[in-house]
């Protein structure tokens, strides 16, 4: 008995995303397989994150929190992927863009009392810019002297949160502690608990002005994806870079400038995090949103909006997750649900055939 | 040809296959084909692209293994499970993509998927073998070389020396001559009678009814999966006989060819110099002229300048000297610049290079018009406009598909050089660079090519065409240009059949042809 | 002071980490598959070898235990890649996911450091008595540090000298062609991702029972598996050059370590004293090399035109032509 592969014709539109939902089901079943074994109970901790993530209008609320910066770095990554650029380093991009936002706060680049509508501005163009700097240098390396960026952007990844340890432990360091000083008030992104005045339902309620950031970004991508003419030479460059070089397309250009945009998208969330939760730079400011933006982008088969309801997923594996024991779990059902994707994708393109004669050429 | 036997039936049959059905998805490559191959005569086997001749090949290579009918050889049954089998059964197969490790020298090649050594190499004595065997059927080549740095028709003599190291007593090549010039080709053709004299036998795939009917000692037709004539005498039968047989119906060439007078220079390539892949020098100070209203054809062997030629032309490839487009020197310019001058380009790598495998048909058909109205809309796309334009070129150039969405990838050879004929015509360009335009298409379809190129010719475009098919270039250009390591080594302006030895000549460098 | 051949010394053991994992990915990637998982793989082996030794007391059967964890974590990618013919980047990006996930989970609660029973270090009889270069190389050296002298030597004919290393290299130029030849290409890229496996995993336990005991979550291995994968490029996939690269990072690493004790550099304050805000400057050195060595790599590459087998990164299917 011999298991091969088929290539499938063209697969019928319902079978990618019905398997990717399978794909999803699978790995929370893996997850659980994991959690029995380890000596929790998978039923009780799977209910716990529906209802700790999606029980009532106050967690809902602390669920699109997690998202907003998961949105905004899984665009970031989806986008680059179109292009087929393995941009790994969302997270030194998400990094650097919270420090380019608080150095605007702490260095500080506006003087003290700065209204909120002139502080906020400010630190959104600082935190895209830094993390744009940081998206551009693998780029350039890439498309000038075709260095690997896969390793380029991770290696920045550890340069970077070095950088912002160096800044929260030394320079910018609150009495010795590993953390900033809290930022003033005009710093902060509004929430909708700021409402509450007007709106008494608000109350409590911590979803902050980056969500209309991300969802902005979203739009904005998928405009661009699909109505422009940038969209389609995206495109063309992700399937078949000799083509659109042959198309007249300047690969290398395009290259530097969707890595600068992808890492301005994660320098906003970097800004869009420190500036609407955490109120502070701190070393662990990110619990990986930048890698968990890979498996988003993947996920979401690099559509912006999929991004959108991917983040909010995984969002509330994150915001509940945190109580699951042990803390290892979360991040392992998030290699088990990309490799179910990955396996899942596999389905869409071939059909599995057990027969008994020997594999034989497509 | 070897002498004539006196009484056939006596002859030992070195392979014979029976039955052989072979299916793909969506197509019946072999159709209870028969086949069989003496031992020491060279067997011809005839047909179309398509007709089923590399698919029976490659099970008798055990590449594949058929779903009924069986393989004999030296009257034992066979079931050869891959081509390492069939190897030890004493069968070798030269593809017509040659199956080399490009970074690897000759000897380590031959080495390749041998069984001894089994575990230390010795390069040096393996080297001094090769040189020997290579001696004695009189091939030239050097076993220290790395096979990149090899030119494609010394490539075959390694592949062919590969084979006989392997202990293969039947040498199946598939297509050998399409890479090789005249000469090289009369070379290959006494190698090949040198080896059936010692004993050997040797199947020769080929479409090319001249060809077969110098080499062959019998000949097999195959059309549509199946044998339309089994191991006929070739002097029994007319070259129309074969050709019936072959394609199933008369074959005529009969091209709308109208006197065109040429105009302007359209393109003006002069003193270019280019490096290829491999950093070496590729065009040497090439110098060339095309007009309105001419088709020039390209001769030469492949790896003497003519695709960096098209890829200078084109903006593919960085060059020293000036390629003039209408006036408009875009050398070393970027392939926007050629675009713009109105240069449209079939590329040789047709899925490779002229489109993008995955996506539809909608988005390969305005590759090259994606900038322009009403498909662009300042920074926006038109996707209605794009979608009106493909529905259009589909029917005007019965591109054969389910619908303009599906992806490129799934059209035939034949159907997805339509599709980059009719985008590059429909852009009526200036000048159109063709290359290689109908190499792995069916008959049928090269008629359709070679009627558009005419047709373009007729518009008043100036036509470059780079074809390995010397028939081809006597058939449509108004010059033949001949190249030969990165120069225009001959010039003939107006090309006929009598023509063909002298331009197989200038293509291998030949002495005293200047 | 810093004394530069205990430095160099230090070096060389704590780049025979370095080494085992890029003489793996070496393997797998001259037999044409990519796998960005090394860092996954050198965790699991790096928490496989610490518990089974911390349970056991035998750090030999931990080196056993974590070289199959790492092989067995380098199957998944393999049947992923190899049979489903799934992409080797994203498959590779998965298992780093998780081998941490995993690494983490099967880690917690082991104590950090603690006391270990660990491999044995020796000194050469003889060699190590050669001025300088016996104190560098073969003085009070983990047996690990010895396997690696060997393995580098043994990959390099392996690869460039015998059969199986010709069909190896054959495989991942242009598998069509070791197919034509009767090689097995998919058996042998399993083969190879295996290796590549094994040698993770030796990577991971040769950290936590050999050169710098203990288990510290993530932090045990701290990219050193990215480091790796960098160095392949730099070694331009030859084992040598590979050895030379990881041996030269451990100095690097030793170096940080070291020269955060030294109070006055010339006389002038150190400002990289421990504890200063400025070690974290020493910290990025290392992730800047990788980002400096694969220029250099890349660069080479691209003027000698040479560089990755030809075939890395894609999946062979049969009938495919010029694959």
């Amino acid at each position: 008995m011999i298991i091969r592969l088929e290539p499938r014709g063209e697969p019928p539109r319902w079978l990618s995303p019905l398997l990717t939902i399978a794909a999803v089901i699978v790995a929370l079943l893996v997850g659980a397989v994991v959690l029995a074994f380890v000596g929790g109970d998978p039923v009780k901790a799977y209910l716990h994150i529906v209802k700790a993530a999606f029980g009532d209008v106050g967690v809902l609320s602390d669920t699109l929190v997690k998202a907003t910066p998961l949105i905004l770095t899984g665009l970031a990554c989806a986008l680059a992927f179109r292009m087929r650029l393995w941009n790994i380093g969302a997270e030194g991009q998400f990094l650097l863009g919270a420090w380019g936002a608080s150095a605007v706060v702490l260095f500080p680049l506006l003087p003290a009392g700065t209204p909120s509508f002139v502080v906020i501005p400010v630190m959104m163009v600082a935190g895209a810019l830094a993390g744009a700097l940081w998206g551009v240098i693998p780029g350039v390396l890439r498309a000038r002297l075709g260095v690997n960026e896969i390793i380029t952007t991770l290696m920045l990844n550890y340069v970077a949160l070095a950088w912002i340890q160096f800044w929260v432990f030394g320079p910018w360091s609150e009495g010795g502690f590993q953390q900033t000083a809290p930022f003033p008030k005009e710093a902060w992104l509004p929430r909708l608990t700021d409402f509450a005045k007007t709106v008494p339902a608000f109350s409590g309620l911590t979803t902050h002005l980056g969500l209309v950031f991300a969802l902005v970004a979203a739009a904005a991508l998928s405009i661009a994806v699909s109505r422009t003419r940038w969209g389609y030479e995206m495109r063309l460059i992700g399937d078949n870079a000799r083509a659109a070089r042959y198309a007249g397309i300047d690969i290398a250009r395009y290259v530097i400038v969707v890595f600068a945009i992808s890492g301005a998208l994660a320098g906003l969330a970097g800004m869009s995090e420190v500036g609407g939760v955490v109120h502070r730079l701190q070393d662990r400011i990110s619990p990986g949103y930048g890698f968990t933006a890979i498996i988003i982008a993947y996920l979401a088969r690099l559509g912006p909006w999929r991004v959108v309801l991917a983040s909010i997923l995984f969002g509330a594996l994150i915001l509940a997750g945190r109580e699951i024991q042990p803390s290892g779990v979360p991040a392992m059902i998030q290699g088990v649900i990309l490799f179910c994707l990955i396996a899942a994708e596999a389905l869409v393109r071939y059909r599995i055939v057990i027969g008994r004669r020997a594999p034989s050429a497509a | 040809m070897t002498s004539a036997p006196i009484d056939q039936a006596t002859i030992p049959l070195a392979i014979e296959a029976v039955g052989i059905i072979k299916s793909f998805p969506g197509v019946l490559a072999n159709d209870h084909v028969d086949f069989d191959v003496r031992a020491g005569e060279i067997h011809a086997l005839l047909g179309e692209n398509g007709a089923g001749k590399s698919t029976l090949m490659n099970v008798l290579a055990g590449l594949y293994q058929p779903d009924s009918g069986h393989v004999r050889v030296d009257g034992r049954d066979v079931a050869f499970r891959s081509p390492r089998d069939a190897i030890a059964a004493g069968i070798g197969m030269v593809h017509q993509h040659f199956t080399l490790v490009p970074s690897q020298t000759v000897a380590e090649n031959v080495l390749l998927g041998l069984d001894r050594p089994r575990f230390r190499l010795d390069l040096r004595q393996t080297e001094k073998e090769v040189g020997h065997l290579a001696a004695e059927i009189g091939l030239r080549v050097d076993p220290g070389a790395r096979v990149w740095q090899l030119s494609v028709g010394e490539q075959q003599r390694v592949e062919i020396i590969k084979m006989l190291f392997h202990g293969a007593r039947v040498l199946i090549l598939d297509e050998p001559t399409a890479v090789l010039a005249p000469q090289e080709i009369a070379d290959l053709f006494a190698t090949l009678r040198s080896m059936v004299a010692a004993g050997r036998s040797v199947v020769f795939i080929s479409h090319k009814l001249g060809e077969v009917l110098a080499i062959a000692d019998r000949l097999t037709v195959m059309r549509g999966g199946r044998v339309t004539a089994a191991g006929i005498d070739p002097r029994s039968v007319t070259r129309a006989d074969l050709a019936r047989l072959m394609v199933g119906r008369p074959v005529l060439e009969a091209l709308q060819r109208t006197a065109v007078e040429p105009g302007r220079v359209v393109l003006s390539v002069e003193g270019v110099s280019a490096d290829n892949d491999r950093g070496l020098p590729a065009l040497r100070d090439a110098s060339l002229q095309v007009r309105a209203g001419e088709i020039v054809g390209i001769a030469a062997v492949a790896g003497n300048g003519q695709s960096e030629l098209a890829q200078v032309i084109t903006g593919l490839r960085t060059c020293t000297g000036r390629v003039v487009v209408d006036g408009r020197d875009i050398a070393a310019q970027p392939a926007r610049q050629a675009i713009d001058s109105g240069v449209a380009h079939v590329p040789e790598d047709r899925a490779g290079v002229g489109s993008a495998p995955n996506l539809s048909l909608v988005d390969n058909l305005i590759l090259r018009r994606f900038r322009h109205p009403p498909v662009a809309r300042g920074a926006f796309f038109d996707t209605r406009a794009a979608r009106a334009k493909a529905d259009e070129l589909r029917g005007a150039y019965a591109i054969s598909a389910p619908t303009i969405d599906a992806p490129a990838r799934i059209l035939s050879g034949g159907n997805l050089q339509r599709l980059i004929l009719a985008r590059e015509i429909d852009s009526a360009p200036t000048l159109l660079v063709a290359v290689q335009p109908t190499r792995g298409l069916d008959v049928g379809a090269i008629e359709g090519v070679h009627q558009l190129l005419l047709d373009l010719r007729a518009k008043g475009t100036a036509v470059l065409l780079i074809s390995e098919e010397l028939d081809e270039l006597l058939a449509l250009a108004d010059r033949i240009l001949v190249m030969y390591e990165g120069q225009v080594a001959a010039e003939f302006p107006a090309p006929s059949s009598a023509d063909v030895d002298a331009i197989g000549l200038h293509m291998t460098g030949g002495e005293g042809a200047a | 002071m810093i004394d530069l051949t205990l430095i160099l010394a230090a070096g060389v053991a704590s780049g025979t980490i370095l080494l085992f994992a890029a003489v793996g990915e070496i393997f797998a990637e001259r037999a044409g598959v990519l796998n960005l998982g090394v860092e996954g793989m050198m965790l699991i082996g790096a928490v496989a070898a610490f518990s089974v030794t911390a349970a056991t007391g035998n750090p030999w059967l931990g080196v056993v235990v974590a070289m199959i964890a790492g092989g067995l974590l380098s199957l998944v990618h393999a049947a992923i890649t190899i049979q489903f013919r799934a992409d080797q980047v994203i498959s590779g990006l998965a298992l780093t996911f998780l081998g941490s996930g995993l690494a983490r989970v099967l880690g917690d609660g082991l104590s950090k450091a603690g006391q270990i029973s660990t491999l044995p270090r020796f000194t050469v009889p003889l060699l190590g008595d050669i001025p300088v270069l016996g104190a560098i190389l073969f003085r009070d050296q983990s047996l690990m540090t010895y396997v690696g002298f060997v393995l580098v030597p043994l990959a390099w004919y392996w690869i460039e000298r015998t059969r199986p290393g010709l069909n190896l290299r054959a495989v991942g130029e242009r598998p069509a062609a070791a197919d034509a030849q009767g090689i097995d290409v998919v058996r042998l890229r399993y083969l190879y991702v295996l290796v590549g496996g094994l040698l993770a995993g030796l990577a991971g336990a040769t950290i936590t029972i050999a050169i710098s005991p203990g288990w510290f979550g993530d932090q045990t291995v701290a990219g050193r598996g990215w480091i790796a994968v960098g160095l392949v490029i730099f070694a331009q996939w030859s084992p040598i050059r590979a050895a030379i690269g990881a041996y030269l990072f451990g100095a690097i690493f030793r170096f940080i370590i070291d020269i955060q004790g030294v109070k006055t550099i010339l006389g002038a304050e150190n400002p990289f004293q421990a504890g200063r805000s400025a070690t974290f400057f020493l910290e990025m050195l290392p992730y800047l090399f990788v980002v400096i060595v694969v220029i250099i790599g890349s660069r080479e590459a691209l003027r000698r035109r040479v560089g990755a087998p030809a075939a890395l990164g894609i999946p062979y299917v049969r009938g495919e032509r010029g694959a």
